[in-house]
This record gives structure tokens, sequence and C-alpha cells, in this order.
């Protein structure tokens, strides 16, 4: 037994199983109670963020104002952004990195349980916090995301919610990734070399360095934003001499390797899918490492592409220009690899497959479109249109989104012991997949032909295609309605799974029995 | 696999999130120095008269520079240049005016945020003498002409032919 | 080069039978001018590279997924790696992009050189409209959504968008450019960012308060180009369209006298003492253009949306009430500022002629003189 001193005196909360009652979840420590708690979390996140992606296509769905006004609009646009980013796709992240790490990586628990614990329960206040702001006068921040001043100065009461709501968010982040680095570092089983390390680990542990160095970044921003706001301070008030476009570059500094950090672990999770259901060891293991680390170090030096209109310098437009393009050759890499690792394979087309192949192909295309933006000068066209519109949501929606779902199938039966319905699963692929492109490839020719971002109302010569694309949001956001189902009667009951799940399956994970004990690898295996 | 305690571990790890925070607000300076090094943002570097006297005049040259001016959030003031425009010769220095007028029947306190556009030129557009940045009191109906001392550096990249040097007038509350 | 052009030049045809369904529209305007059709190449060369790549990826594991599948039978094969093909699709990925990097990095050169521009235009941005100024020239003027837009695009209107022409692409005062002359825009804002994009100039640029940002476009054919604001700038957003108007140079010229003229008499009318017959006349007209379009021309509004003047408390009451909001608007509603749109003999005229119609016979007359005080 070679755990950690102080790791054996931890109290996992019982060590025979877990407490009863509600009090179990409150107080656990257990990686795999709080693994399921992130992924309930970031399921209902995902339905209010949805709803809210719902009110807007709903009010898109023809010219003219039907359903809500413009500044209520604005207030949707920018927290269907901030719940779906810092309420979904993260902590469905770091939720699979709790279940998943320790038994991939042959570990008892997290290296940090009690830490783990505050981790998660941060995120529902702040997460209540932050749409609580939707009740108080002047309504919730209408700003965007990006929280650019001068014009995040002017929301109301909502602003101090939004920034404390936006700190909470990223303390949590940054525990439960210093949690995660400490596991992967600390905790692996005997045997198991970095280089040996299952990929989703690998992805996860860069990300986990991209977070703890970026979120404080933005705790930063906004903290100057504050000041600005309350204190007098003239950060990014050109009348005392500082500048809004600043708030730009910092936030921006953040901000594209926070899509990095929205985008890497689902590389990892196509890279545990594809080898198991091609019945085939994943090609090129070494190049999807240096590719990963590769795109997390160069986006640190890209985050002016997303600012090209607010006139730079010549110089500075071409060197975040080549910047950008070159991220497209580690991807490219990635991209081609899973193809080769399906290449002379014995495929089986289960869920998580068709997910993981759904993933694949979309992702693909927002990273085509990712390049076409990257080239500055079509940038100028491109910006701030729908055509960003379209690009970032093929990355987040079939891309994080897709493999978040491809996840869950893969590992349900592990967690609950139970097969899904693989009827409905695969039901729920097809759907899913066919209503994402409705929704989102006609933004593409939006974007084109002049239509910009966060607007609550169009030209007339936009309408035919933003009907299509609501009608797509409305079949995509009632086909999630499904899955919610299909996860809720997994849990419930179904066939036994098996210990491997899967026929094609490699990895410490799959020696567990289904479900997994409560506190599995207590005595840690030895990888030879 | 060899173990050890975690603590030396954890304390590099949350050093990395403190130490990034206080780096975004490194970036605040980092940016400033930036902009003066690339010109970015406008915000053009002074320089003392006795510097400006050693630069080379080139009278073989003309560059045109145009003033435009703007007053922030609809502020109440009249703002205006002497004049749209004039012809100057690199190195050599030039005074134009600025006309301000409070149009309130109460004090206000005024501060002018200079910018030059293009970009290529910002680097060689001095000022010696400028009210810019400086905070201004105006008596109630007050009109006053503000000058600005400028020089062009010769060095200014040959497809530059023209310079815009505009102001905006920010009106500062609590006076 | 050679190649990008045959690639460019074959897409419209493809899309011909599509583009003619106006409202079916694809693709990037290619615009009119030279950069607009430059980074219309650009756009087609890198979406053509990308269509590539896109049908060699997809096309190799179309196939896979066909072929390699155990319900056929097939038996997985157990290579892993391949230094050389890494070494490859590295390689290849790496050419492409530098002849991509290439003809973008010349295009964007020739974008920021606004040397040699023939005239200036500042325009500025604030929520929400947008205000023009020829330095030169000094005519300055602002540019707002057209009012049967804002009055349809009102929550609850029930007007159809599509009976109104360019329903939130026409504006009250659009700006206008000579043909063939290099024009310098220079950008700023009042008071938060905004961003002026006119695709078909192929023109984005953020205008950022107490910043300058310069961009230039020489316009090669005679026509009307149409905009909006593109950074999210409050409520009123997607309601700040742009509308440029290019004219042969001798039409530009007379559009200049003609602003002008304008403004002069404008500053003679408000010099003067008006009568009140006058100021009943110029205000009926002044009423129809500027505020018909809420208020109706009975002065009735439309109940819930748009308030009665007939009888309003501010249109009978207090004199410099009135004043007030005409010059200032209403914020939280659709009651714009008309201070800077308006000049003083136009704001005196119709809030005489408020004050006097719809029976609501107050009896008092303003002058301009008065507005012009209350400006201050």
């Amino acid at each position: 037994m070679t755990v950690p001193a102080d790791l054996t005196h931890e109290d996992y909360g019982g060590h025979h199983g877990p407490r009863k009652g509600l009090l179990r979840w409150v107080t656990t420590t257990n990686h795999k109670d709080i693994g399921t708690l992130y992924l309930w979390f970031s399921l209902i996140m995902l339905f209010v963020g949805g709803a809210m992606a719902m009110i807007i296509r709903a009010e898109l769905f023809q010219p003219g104002l039907q359903l809500v006004n413009p500044d209520f609009f604005n207030q949707m646009t920018t927290m269907h952004a901030l719940v779906m980013i810092f309420g979904a796709v993260m902590p469905a992240f770091v939720g699979l990195a709790n279940w998943m790490i320790p038994l991939m990586i042959g570990a008892p628990d997290m290296a940090l349980p009690r830490l783990n614990n505050w981790s998660f329960w941060i995120l529902p206040f702040a997460g209540t916090l932050l749409l609580s702001s939707l009740f108080v006068e002047g309504g919730a921040p209408a700003g965007g995301w990006t929280m650019y001043p001068p014009l995040v100065l002017q929301t109301g009461a909502a602003f101090p919610m939004l920034i404390f709501s936006v700190h909470l968010l990223g303390i949590s982040s940054i525990m439960g990734s210093i949690n995660i680095i400490a596991t992967i570092m600390n905790l692996r089983a005997p045997g198991m070399g970095y280089m040996k390390m299952p990929l989703f680990v690998w992805t996860w542990f860069i990300t986990a360095f991209l977070l703890i160095a970026t979120m404080p970044v933005l705790a930063g921003a906004v903290t100057m934003l504050l000041t600005d706001k309350y204190f007098g301070t003239s950060f990014f008030n050109a009348a005392g001499g500082g500048d809004p476009v600043m708030f730009q570059h910092i936030f921006w500094f953040f901000g594209h390797p926070e899509v990095y950090i929205l985008i890497l672990p689902a590389f990892g999770i196509a890279s545990q899918i594809i080898p198991t259901f091609a019945r085939k060891p994943l090609f090129g293991y070494k190049s999807m490492v240096y590719a990963t680390a590769s795109i997390a170090v160069l986006s640190f030096i890209v985050w002016s592409h997303h600012m090209f209109t607010v006139g730079l310098p010549v110089g500075a437009e071409l060197f975040f220009m080549v910047s950008t393009m070159l991220i497209a050759i580690p991807t490219g890499v990635k991209v081609f690899n899973w193809v080769a690792t399906m290449w002379r394979g014995s495929m089986t087309f289960e869920t998580p497959m068709l997910f993981a192949i759904g993933f694949i192909v979309l992702f693909t295309i927002g990273g085509f479109s990712g390049l076409m933006l990257a080239i500055a000068p079509a940038d100028f066209q491109y910006q701030d249109s729908y055509f960003v519109v379209a690009h970032f949501h093929y990355v987040l929606v079939p891309g994080a989104v897709f493999s978040i779902m491809a996840a869950s199938y893969y590992w349900l039966p592990k967690w609950t012991g139970h097969m899904y319905d693989e009827k409905l699963g695969k039901l729920h692929f097809w759907l899913s997949a066919i209503f994402v492109n409705l929704v989102f490839f006609p933004q593409h020719f939006l974007g084109l032909a002049g239509m910009p971002r966060r607007i609550p109302d169009y030209a007339v010569q936009f309408a035919d295609f933003n009907m299509i694309s609501s009608i797509g949001a409305m079949g995509f956001g009632l086909s999630q309605l499904l899955f919610a189902y299909i996860v809720i009667k997994t849990v419930r009951g179904g066939a036994k799974a098996s210990d491997e799940v899967w026929e094609g399956a490699q990895g410490l994970e799959w020696t567990l029995s289904s479900p997994p004990p409560y506190h599995s690898f207590s005595v840690q295996p030895v990888i030879r | 696999m060899e173990r050890h305690s975690l603590r030396p571990l954890l304390m590099k790890l949350f050093a990395i999130p403190i130490l990034m925070f206080g780096f975004g607000y490194l970036m605040v300076p980092l940016y400033n120095v930036f902009c003066e090094v690339t010109g970015l943002n406008g915000k053009t570097g002074r320089l003392s008269a006795a510097e400006a006297s050693l630069l080379q005049e080139d009278l073989s040259r003309l560059v045109k520079i145009q003033f435009v001016t703007s007053v922030n959030q609809d502020g109440p003031w009249d703002f205006r240049p002497a004049e749209t425009s004039m012809m100057v010769h690199p190195g050599k220095p030039y005074t134009t005016k600025f006309y301000a007028y409070n149009r309130m029947d109460k004090t206000l306190v005024s501060q002018s945020i200079p910018s030059v556009a293009p970009i290529q030129a910002t680097r060689y557009f001095k000022k010696t003498e400028c009210f810019c940045f400086i905070e201004q009191k105006f008596n109630a109906s007050e009109a006053r002409e503000m000058p600005v001392t400028f020089v062009i550096n010769p060095q200014l990249p040959e497809d530059v032919d023209t310079i815009i040097l505009s102001y905006t007038l920010f009106t500062k509350t609590g006076t | 080069m050679e190649r990008r052009t045959i690639v460019a030049g074959s897409l419209p045809m493809l899309l011909t039978p599509l583009t003619a369904l106006a409202d079916w529209e694809l693709n990037m305007p290619r615009g009119v001018t030279d950069l607009s059709a430059e980074i219309y190449g650009l756009h087609m060369l890198t979406l053509w590279i990308c269509v590539g790549i896109g049908i060699i990826v997809f096309g190799a594991m179309a196939y896979s997924i066909s072929h390699h599948r155990k319900d056929k039978g097939h038996k997985a094969a157990t290579f892993h790696e391949s230094t050389t093909a890494e070494i490859i699709w590295t390689i290849i990925p790496a050419i492409i992009l530098v002849s991509l990097a290439i003809p973008a990095a010349q295009a964007l050169i020739k974008i920021e050189d606004a040397s040699n521009a023939d005239l200036t235009i500042k325009v500025t941005g604030y929520q929400w409209k947008w205000e023009y100024e020829y330095p030169e020239e000094g005519i300055r003027f602002f540019s707002s959504l057209d009012s049967k837009s804002r009055e349809a695009s009102t929550l609850g209107s029930g007007i159809d968008p599509a009976s109104i022409d360019h329903y939130l692409r026409e504006v009250d005062n659009p700006v206008v450019i000579p043909v063939g002359r290099k024009v310098r825009f220079l950008f700023t804002a009042n008071d938060v960012i905004h961003a002026w994009w006119v695709p078909d100039l192929a023109i984005k640029k953020d205008a950022i308060p107490g910043f300058v940002n310069d961009m230039w476009a020489k316009v090669n054919q005679p026509g009307v180009y149409r905009g909006q604001c593109a950074e999210l700038c409050g409520k009123d957003h997607g309601f700040m369209p742009i509308k440029v108007i290019a004219l042969e140079d001798a039409d530009y010229q007379q559009w200049v006298a003609e602003q002008k003229q304008q403004a002069a008499a404008a500053s003679a009318a408000s010099d003067r003492e008006w009568s009140r017959d006058e100021l009943l006349t110029q205000g009926q007209k002044v009423f129809t253009a500027s505020c018909a379009a809420c208020h109706q021309a009975t002065g009735l509004g439309i109940p819930g949306v748009f308030p009665a003047l007939k009888g309003s408390k501010i249109a009978t009451g207090d004199l410099n009430a009135h004043i007030g909001i005409v010059l200032h608007g209403k914020t939280g509603t659709t009651m714009q500022a008309f201070g800077k749109q308006l000049s003083d003999a136009d704001i005196a005229a119709v809030i005489t002629y408020e004050r006097n119609a719809f029976g609501n016979n107050m009896g008092d007359i303003v002058q301009p003189a008065a507005v012009k005080a209350a400006r201050q």
C-alpha cells in the first residue's frame, strides 16, 4: 500500500459507504459523489441556459419584436453565455474529471478531498447569485459575457452580483484545477508514468494548468471593473488616462485560453472513445500529447485575434494572424490521428461512438471557420457577425457539449451499473446531430450576408435563415429532454452492465465493478 | 512510484493563481509601455521644447495635420479647433489653438484626451505643450483658447501624408 | 494569384440560381471597392482550401466508417503510430498556411495605408445613432433609424416589417460620399464602444470613446450601401443602421452645397423672431416628419405604446418642461433627444404646433431664442 500518509488519515465520509440522506451530498469528500454533483449541476444549468437560448431564438424567429424588449434580449444573450460556459460546460468537465481521473490513474480518491467538496459547493451559490440578478432593478447584466467597458459599467444593481459571481466561479475552478493537478502528479498508480496516462487525464492535466494561469487574470480584470465603477480608479476610463481597449486585451488574454479550456478535455474524451469502438489503439499517442500541449502554449499568444477591428498596428495584426493560423497545425494533427485510429479498425457504432464521430466532424467544421476567422483582412468582414456566432457554437455545441454527451453515454454504465437504452441513445444522437446543424449552419450565411450578432431584430433579408435556425433550435432543445430522460432512466435501473462494459475498452476504470465500489483502488494497482 | 508530501507541490500550485492575479494588474503598465512603443491608442509622447529644437527641420516635405474634436457624453461644451487643418514641415514646431466654452451657468472641470491617427504616425507626433490630461477649470459660461505646440519627427514614414490629432473633452464630475 | 481568380470566379456561377432569391443570400458580398473585392477573394480562397481539406478528411472517415466495421467482419489492424505520417500531416498544412498568410498579409498592408485621402469624414457613435461630420466642409448631422422602422420594431406594434422599405436599414439622414475618391473615415464614440460596419465597403472598425480609429474606402460605383452597428452598445444596438450613398463627383458637390445652404438657412432662421402662423406652419411639417410616426398625425398616439399629445400633461403643461423633453428625450422610452437633430427654429415650431393643435389651444408660442436659451 503506497497511499501517502496524509491521505490515509482523511475521512472519506465513512469508510464503509456513503452516509444516508441529504447530508451525504453536503458533506461528501468522495470523488464519485462530487463528480455526480458536478454532473447534475451542469445538467440543470444546461437546461437553464438552454431555456435562455430558446427565448433568444424565439424572438429571432421572425423580424420585428414579438416577445421581449431589446434590453431583456441583451440580458438573455449575456446570461446564456455565462450560464453555459461557467455553469454547464466547465462543471461538466470537472465532474467527469472527478469521476474518472482517480479511476483512470488508479488513485483511491482526489488528492485534496475536502477542497474538492468546497470547489463544488461554491458553484450553486455563484450560480444562484448570477441568476438572481435577473430579478433586481435594471435586470441582469446585458453588456455581453465579454463585459466590455464602458458598456458594462452601465449595468444597474446586477453589476456587483456579476463581478462577485465571476469571482466565485473562478475560485471554484482554480481550486478544482489545483486538486486535479495534485492528484495527477501524486496519486498515479505505481508504474503509470506520465506517458502512460490515458489521454483524458493528459488533456485535463494541461487544461488545469491553463485554468490556474488564466482564471486569476479574469478575476483581476473584473476587479478593475469593480474599482472603476465604485472606487474612482481609471483603468478603463479614458478621461482618467485609462483605455477601454486595455480591458479587451486583459479579458482575451484570459478568454482565449478559456476557449481551449472548454475544448481540450473534449479532445481527451474523443481520444478515449474512438479507440474503444474501433478496437484499435489510439494512433499517435505521443503526438496527441504534444499537440495538446502546443495548443495550450499557443493559446497564450493569440488573444488579439478577437480584436482585429479595434485598431491595432499592422505588425500586431500580422503577428496575431500568423500565430492563430499556427494553431491549425496541432489541431489538424489531432483530427488526422483520430481518423487514422478509425482507419482499418473493427468499428461498431454505439451511442458514445456516434457522438464522438459527430464531435470530430462538426468540431472540424468549427475549426475550418476558425481558420477563416484567423485571416485578419477577411475577419474585418466576419468580426462580430453571425459567422462568429456560428463558428463558436460549432466548436462549443457539437464540439464540447457533444463530447460531454459522448462521455456520459460511455461511462454511464460504469457509474450506475446499468446499460442505458441504446435505441433511445441513438435516437438522441440523430436528433441532436440533425438539429444542431439546422441551428448553426444557416448562421454562417447570415453572418456573411451582413447580420451582426447580439441583435434582437433584423432586416427582412435575413428572415428565412433565421426562421430555419430557430426551428432547429427548438428541435435541438427538445431533443435534450430525451437525454435527461435517458440518464434518469439509466440511474434508476436497466440491464446490468458488465465490468468491462465495452468490448474494446482499455484502461483501469474497466477493471473495476460496475458500479465501482464507493472506495475504489484503496490498494493501488501496479501497472506493468 | 516514489511519493512525497503534497505540501511543497501545493505551495507551488497555489502560488500560480496568486502570481497570475498580479500579472493581470501588471498588464496595465505593460500595456502602457507597449502603447508607447508601438503608438497604439494614440497616446503620443511628450517632448521638451529643448529636445524638439534638436530635431532637423525638413523643409522639403509638407504634412497635413487635421484637427478634430469630440465632447464625450454630450457634455455641455462648445469645443472646436481654431483651424481645421494646417500644413507643416517635419522637425519644425507649430502652435495651434482649441476653443472651449462652458455652456453651463456653473463651474465645470474638463479633461481632454488626445488621440492620433493613423497608428503608423503616432510615434512621430510629439507635443511640447498641451492641455491634455490636465484638469481645466472653467467658470460659468467661460470661454477659453487652449494652445497646443507640437512637432513632427522628421523620421515620419514616407507614406504618411496626413496626421489627425483628435481631442475628446470629458466633463469631470464632482467639481 | 492565378488560381485564386479562377476559384473566386467560379463560385458566383454556382450560386447564381440561389442569389436570384435575394433573401437567401449565402455569401459575403464582393463589395464595391478594390479592397472589398480582394477581401472577398481571400475569403473564397480560404473557404475552398477548407472545403478541399474537408473532402479529404471526411472522405477518409466515410470510407473507413463504411468499410472498417465489425458487422462487415473487418478485423482491426494493430498499427498505432507512424512518425512519417505525423511529419507529413504537420508539414503539408504548414505549407498551405504559409500560402494563405502571404496574400492575407499583402491585403492587410494595403488596408492599413490610408495615405493620400481626398476627404475626411468623422463618424461618431452614440447610443443609439451615428453622427457624421465633414470637418473641411463644415457639415455635421445625425443619422438615426427612420421613424417607420422604429414604429414597426416596437414590441407588439403589429406592423409587418416586410411592409416597410429597408426595414431597420433606413435612416433619416444618410452619409454621402463621392465615387472614385479616397475617403478617410475617422471613428470615435460619445459613450460606449460601437462599430461601424458596411459590408459592401469592407469596413468594420470600432468607434471607441476618447480615441480615433481610421479606415478608408474608394468606392467604384454609385449606389446605396447599407450596414449597421456591429459592436454591442446597449439596448438599441440593433437599431442604429448605416446608409451610405455614393454619388458621382458633381452630384456630391451639389449635395455639399445644399447641406451648407441648409445649415446657413437653419442658423439664420433661428436668429430671427417668428410669427405665430409661421411657427404653426413649420411646426406641422416638422411634426409630420419627426413625431407623427409615434404620436400619430391626430396627436392621439397609440394607447399603451405611444402617449397621446392631445391634452397631455406635457403639451398642456409647463413650457420649459416641454422644451426639455423635446431637446433631451426621455430615458427608458423611445422618445429620442431631438436637441442635436433639429434646429432651434424647428424645435420652437414643433412645440408651438403641439401646444396649439389637437384642440390643445394653449395659445402660447415659442421663439427659437427660447430654445437656444434652454439648450445652455
